[in-house]
């Protein structure tokens, strides 16, 4: 059999079919879809829901022996309700609900991170601007951002004789490094072309760092406040531990000491989305104000 | 009568590991008020290091730029730069970036209102008040070159410095930018300096052609008057006998009396 002969079969094998007209429905059209929206709503919140369940399941097995040191959820539930329920009651001053010890760490953190945000964007633009400075100091940061924050407590109520001030400080001496760095890094990254700008433009050092400098670092700015609201609020619950006062962290310190573990659980749960909403925050706030400047 | 602006036997060289790479040598030039000079060459001759020496970014090794009897040691918005890849600041609008260098320059001598008819005018002038409001990101490359110009000329430069200016953009885009350019410089008669390695935008813009021989310690080898007159249309000079000539000389220079030899490093 040829080749030409195939092809003839082939060809006839398949007749021409008329043209259809196919005709758009209504679906093919984008618009409000009730049905589309819940489908991606359930897509992001069915998984971590099954696998919060799930390990609540485990908790709840493996703790629920009378044998067990800790408590299973259920438990929490039944003994912390009112922790659970109330965020907000106030009963006195060392009886008040964990929202407001939580606000009132967040009001500590506020203090220190704000000073070691302000202290450390002019430290980091020192050193990334000054060749000398960033010899002469950079060895010094990187000696001291190894040192846990539980470290300089002792050092700091020596100083201050006051619990306050203390985890003040403890707060901003963590917070400080990773925002020095990376302003650092992000003002020795400035392209020389904006530098000969402000050169030709003859800006002054002043002009220079708010006109040039700090936006074009403040993506690396904003990844160091990030890092550092981060370890702030891991700071603020180990030094409240051991200050005192009214903070969430000497709530967990207070209920250990009167073996209270369901409220110690309850806590930790607000600590940890307190500290992943302040993270969103300062990604969201990064986000907006660096809006056009990494674009080229 | 003295010249305008006088580079008077410039060296530069580099250290660079106790290295010392001589750079330009030499170089002898005098440029007069309102004139339109061009520097070409092979790329690593020296050319944009040069344009640098006069902008004052960069410091001279031995010699002096000479502004008007003054010397030149540091940068300065009389001598305005327009960067081969524009140098806008990003997170800045288009009218922003031009206010930036008007408030910088006019801060005291102009007025609020004063200042801002003098941004507008001087966007009308590339043509770009249209986009005022946007950032550099949401505009093509020959746009950004233009307000690029336009922050230029906003400074009221004694010397308006182009290094490369058209390189990054597309051939149409280019040629509008040439007549955009002449166009300014008939206008305002701006004294001005352009860096180039295109040899018809060369003839076709400057006044006189400054052509360089290849480094290390490269000097100025030629320089050609260009006798066209002007307003020139670069459809008419295709076949100008005058263009011709000149492009030939340039021509010549470049590829057969200093032919580029990629360094055998």
């Amino acid at each position: 059999m040829s080749i030409q002969t195939i092809e003839d079969t082939n060809v006839k094998a398949f007749p021409a079919k008329p043209a259809e007209v196919i005709a758009l429905t209504a679906k093919a059209r984008r618009r409000f879809e009730p049905m589309a929206i819940a489908g991606r709503l359930a897509s992001t919140l069915v998984p971590p829901i099954i696998v919060i369940a799930l390990l609540l399941v485990v908790w709840q097995v493996a703790c629920s022996s009378p044998t067990s040191s800790l408590p299973p959820p259920s438990q929490v539930w039944n003994e912390a309700y009112d922790l659970i329920a109330h965020p907000f009651f106030d009963n006195g001053p060392q009886d008040i609900g964990l929202a407001w010890r939580v606000l009132i760490s967040l009001q500590r953190v506020a203090i220190g991170f704000g000073l070691a945000a302000v202290v450390g964007v002019a430290l980091g633009a020192l050193v990334g601007q000054s060749i000398w400075a960033m010899r002469g100091l950079d060895p010094v940061f990187q000696i001291l951002r190894t040192v846990p924050p539980l470290a300089w407590l002792p050092l700091s109520l020596a100083a201050f004789r006051d619990s306050n001030p203390s985890a003040l400080f403890v707060i901003f001496i963590t917070s400080i490094w990773p925002i020095i760095i990376n302003t650092a890094v992000g003002v020795r990254n400035i392209p020389q072309d904006y530098r000969n700008v402000a050169l030709i433009l003859r800006l002054n050092p002043f002009e220079f760092f708010v006109k040039i400098m700090v936006p074009a670092a403040a993506p690396y700015i904003f990844t160091g406040l990030r890092i550092g609201i981060g370890l702030s609020w891991l700071a603020i619950v180990a030094a409240e531990m051991l200050t005192g006062g009214v903070g969430i962290g000497f709530f967990i310190w207070d209920a250990w000491n009167s073996s209270r573990l369901p409220d110690i659980i309850v806590a930790l749960a607000y600590i940890g989305v307190t500290g992943f909403c302040l993270d969103r925050l300062v990604a969201a706030v990064g986000a907006f104000v660096t809006r056009g400047t990494t674009a080229k | 009568m003295t010249a305008y602006l006088k580079l008077d036997h410039i060296d530069k060289s580099f250290a660079r590991g106790g290295q010392v790479s001589e750079v330009l040598s030499d170089i002898r030039l005098t440029i007069d008020k309102g004139e339109f000079v061009s520097i070409i060459g092979h790329s690593g001759c020296g050319k944009s290091t040069l344009l640098n020496l006069i902008a004052g970014l960069t410091k001279v090794s031995a010699g002096a730029v000479l502004l008007q009897d003054k010397e030149v040691d540091s940068p300065g918005p009389e001598r305005a730069v327009v960067f081969q890849n524009h140098s806008l600041l990003p997170w800045l609008t288009v009218y922003e970036n031009i206010s930036l260098a008007v408030s910088k320059v006019f801060g005291r001598s102009k007025s609020k209102a004063e200042r801002h008819e003098w941004i507008m005018r001087n966007l009308d002038l590339v043509q770009m008040a249209h986009a005022r409001y946007k950032r550099p990101a949401e505009i093509s490359g020959g746009m950004k070159q233009r307000v690029g110009i336009a922050r230029a000329l906003a400074m009221e430069p004694k010397i308006l410095l182009l290094d490369e200016p058209f390189g990054a953009l597309d051939a149409l885009t280019r040629a509008h930018l040439q007549d955009a350019v002449m166009d300014i410089h008939s206008r305002l008669g701006s004294t001005t300096i352009m860096i180039t390695h295109d040899v018809d935008e060369a003839v076709l813009l400057s006044d006189r052609i400054v052509m360089m021989t290849n480094g290390p310690a490269a000097t100025i080898g030629e320089v050609l008057a260009v006798p066209l007159t002007r307003p020139r249309r670069r459809v008419e000079l295709a076949s100008d006998r005058t263009f011709l000539r000149c492009r030939e000389a340039v021509l010549k220079f470049l590829y057969e009396r200093h032919r580029f030899v990629e360094a055998a490093e």
